[in-house]
């Protein structure tokens, strides 16, 4: 962006280095990137509540939210400003500074993300040279959020669910970082833009088929981001059958509605990042980064919106994945969640990173080893998902027609 | 493990409970009324040292409200409908056991025609109580699909049982001496077409939820009940046949057109682990639902032409004073026992209810030392305790 800013300052006449309102006009821009983003941010999160229940309620054989506006769209404005209008109450034995800051350190932790977070070619806040190291560490002000809110609400319920999550958290962030550490290898850069001009528009060219150590990579990511950000099966800090709410038992309002826009929220960050570092994020098929640059006029501008469509589309894809995890699977206990984190995620995740680091090594000496991976790996990944498709036609075929709902009942 | 007198006991006063919590150092959990996963309306003061639980005691007589007692000052007749009240996710199991206590008591003959609509709704009745049992059991380990999936089901037998009796949860379907009302017409083919839906959809149940992997991983091995503790603690219906016993009132001591119906009584095996772990009580429940399918096809094939559906029984039911009748019906939630001493007039001199919920409750104790609280929620749902049959 700063490019942009001094782009722009030149074309007016000035020199950026000595012209006295640069800073200003940088903050000026600042501001309104951010004003941006982080409606961005709320209003994804607003749809994607609405989406959850609309696609909960599918799952469910119900009919979920269907009243306010088409399809129901409107249902998450309304729920913003009923939650607006509610009363904001502390309860009497908290400590009311902290439970009153805590919402907004959710808030911080998770719109600092989106600074770096890509969302075409050209579309990105800063591409930050560190960009997913920075993008690991906001994300760790979240528990502060959770930790601080569960401790001043007094409440024993809550802290419960403080402290679990402080666990899950903490623990998930290991297998998380390292996981995203292979991309970061084959790539050779933290940068998140640097990430996807490495990869390909073709899936064959994609991180996750690099080898086998990236394809599990991916899941590792993608089970921990399922951890960090408290969705089923890890949603054991506001587990409603266990822990009545978990961490936000005692939030009314907006300041309740802050951890909820954070959870939904946080299901595009998740997702982004796993398109970013792993799906080739907006890099469209057949079209190399460099050719992409050269781009000028209105082709430039429909490749642009064609990447943003792209990018947009894989990330609601697996925002789509999260939900159907969510009403499909039972929630694990907290033991075996740490089970699982240190005795299967930790190690693996480790072993991953070496092996790519001697895999990079081995396919610099025989670059074919790596092209018949790459074509072996999507030709597996395809195989199992035609091979879901089938299975699920065939239950679909056992269970038969649904009831009929009309005659006579 | 701290030693069990270390809890502190619903009667002791604040301040000593605070010495003993300083003193253990452990935290002092008031588990309901208002926690989601009780129930309804049951308290469990729960002892823990972080997220593993000592002790849990269950706060036995929370929502009593002496239905005994009203037995005994209402006519024979008009106790029907309160006996809904002990147990509305099974009531016609209560309208059941009633009806054949006081049968018992006045020697009244029952036609086979009504016994056969009798077994029908209850039979109907048992699948309700049962979807519910494993709908909420899966809610309670968080995955909250099967829930809808099981209501779903559960509302296509109150629709069936609203055509039958015009209620939807407290039926007040059973008389003294028969049914209230006749099977209406196309009722058998309905519940045919119920029938064979739903076989698909336990079919499509057990893929959700019954063997996921995740589900086996919480709940194989969770709080396995032996059978000799079984029988110690007076466990009763799929708790007790999770363990491996197989004693169900329909075989053993067969009551009603049961010995004429041809079904087997599913018992835990230990499939995925211990035997007599929540997830047998678990599977057991999802099999006996397939049982009562097969009972429910052979009644539709077997139900006398007649349409009778009420035995000669006097408009005032008077029995001589001091009789006693006791009558044992296999409840949803298992051995369901009604106790009934005739008294002067027109009501009974003495009513005690025995129901399945409240030796559940006892065992809960012995089993939540040394859980987890996420444990403790898999446990009370796989018990299938429903809070007003606990102390009616």
């Amino acid at each position: 962006m700063q490019d942009f800013i001094d782009n722009l300052i030149r074309s007016w006449g000035h020199d950026p280095a000595a012209w006295p309102w640069t800073q200003f006009l940088y903050l000026a821009f600042m501001g309104a990137a951010a004003f941006i983003v982080v409606n961005f941010a709320a209003i994804s999160a607003g749809i994607f509540s609405w989406a959850e229940r609309r696609v909960a309620a599918r799952m469910q054989s119900r009919v979920g939210p269907n009243r306010v506006g088409p399809f129901g769209f409107l249902q998450w404005v309304a729920d913003a400003v009923k939650l607006l209008l509610k009363e904001d109450l502390v309860p009497a034995e908290a400590d009311a500074v902290l439970f009153r800051a805590a919402p907004y350190f959710m808030m911080v932790g998770f719109a600092c993300v989106f600074v770096c977070l890509p969302f075409s070619h050209k579309l990105i806040v800063a591409d930050l040279n560190i960009g997913i190291f920075y993008i690991l560490a906001v994300t760790a002000l979240i528990v502060v959020g959770i930790i601080m809110s569960g401790w001043s609400s007094n409440s024993k319920w809550s802290l419960f669910g403080a402290i679990r999550s402080a666990a899950q958290i903490i623990s998930y962030e290991i297998p998380a970082g390292m996981a995203l550490m292979i991309p970061v290898l084959l790539a050779g850069t933290l940068s998140t833009q640097g990430i996807i001009r490495a990869q390909g528009g073709w899936p064959w060219q994609w991180f996750i088929f690099d080898n086998p150590a990236a394809f599990a990579a991916f899941f590792i990511y993608f089970i921990s981001a399922l951890a960090e950000g408290n969705r089923t099966p890890f949603d054991l800090p506001e587990a409603e059958s266990e822990l009545v709410s978990g961490y936000n038992t005692e939030y009314s309002g907006m300041r309740f509605s802050y951890f909820f826009l954070v959870e939904w929220g946080n299901m595009w960050v998740m997702s982004a990042i796993a398109t970013t570092m792993f799906l080739g994020g907006w890099q469209l098929p057949g079209l190399s980064p460099a050719r992409f640059d050269a781009l000028t006029g209105g082709v430039a501008v429909i490749a642009e919106i064609a990447s943003l469509a792209l990018f947009a589309f894989k990330t609601l894809f697996f925002v789509f994945v999260v939900m159907w995890l969510r009403w499909t699977l039972p929630r694990i206990r907290v033991d075996q969640m740490m089970n699982m984190c240190w005795k299967y995620l930790v190690p693996a995740s480790f072993a991953g990173a070496l092996f790519v680091a001697a895999w990079m090594l081995l396919v610099h000496e025989a670059p074919w080893l790596g092209q018949a991976m790459r074509f072996a790996l999507t030709a597996i990944a395809a195989v199992t998902v035609a091979a879901f498709a089938l299975r699920t036609l065939k239950n679909l075929r056992d269970t038969g027609d649904k009831f009929d709902f009309t005659s006579n009942w | 493990m701290s030693k069990p007198l270390e809890i502190p006991t619903m009667d002791m006063t604040h301040k000593e409970v605070m010495r003993r919590i300083e003193y253990t150092g452990d935290m002092l959990l008031n588990m309901g009324p208002q926690h989601p996963s009780t129930h309804g309306v049951i308290n469990f003061l729960v002892q823990t040292d972080g997220e593993v639980m000592k002790r849990a005691i269950p706060e036995v007589g929370y929502l009593h409200r002496s239905i005994e007692k009203i037995g005994e000052r209402c006519t024979y007749n008009g106790f029907m409908p309160y006996t809904d009240r002990v147990d509305y996710i099974a009531a016609m199991f209560a309208n059941q056991g009633w009806a054949m206590a006081v049968e018992r008591l006045g020697g009244f003959q029952v036609p086979k025609y009504a016994e056969y609509c009798r077994v029908i709704a209850c039979e109907l009745n048992r699948i309700a109580s049962h979807l519910i049992s494993v709908g909420t059991m899966a809610m309670d380990v968080g995955a909250v699909t099967p829930f809808p999936y099981a209501l779903r089901e559960r509302e296509f037998i109150n629709d069936l049982l609203e055509e039958l009796c015009g209620a939807r949860l407290t039926y007040n379907y059973l008389r003294i001496g028969g049914v209230a009302f006749d099977l209406p017409t196309g009722y058998e083919d309905k519940v045919a077409h119920f029938l064979d839906h739903f076989e698909k959809i336990l079919d499509e149940f057990n893929r959700l939820i019954t063997y996921n992997e995740i589900f086996i991983k919480r709940l194989a091995n969770l709080a396995p009940i032996p059978a000799e503790m079984a029988i110690d603690y007076c466990l009763v219906g799929p708790n007790l046949r999770a363990s491996g016993l197989s004693f169900d009132v329909r075989k053993q001591l067969p009551y009603s057109v049961y010995p004429e119906l041809h079904f087997e009584v599913p018992v835990g095996k230990g499939e995925v682990g211990a035997k007599g772990d929540a997830w047998d009580r678990f599977w057991c429940r999802v099999e006996e639902m397939r049982q009562c399918c097969r009972i429910l096809r052979q009644c539709l094939a077997q139900i006398p032409k007649d349409k009778e559906i009420m035995g000669k029984v006097p408009r005032k039911i008077k029995v001589p004073e001091g009789v006693e009748a006791y009558s044992r019906i296999e409840s949803a939630r298992g051995d369901m026992q009604y106790y009934v001493v005739g008294g002067a007039g027109e009501n009974a001199h003495r009513v005690k209810i025995r129901t399945g919920s409240f030796t559940a409750m006892g065992i809960i104790d012995e089993l939540s030392r040394g859980l987890m609280i996420a444990d403790l929620v898999a446990l009370i749902a796989s018990l299938d305790v429903v809070a007003p049959e606990i102390d009616r």
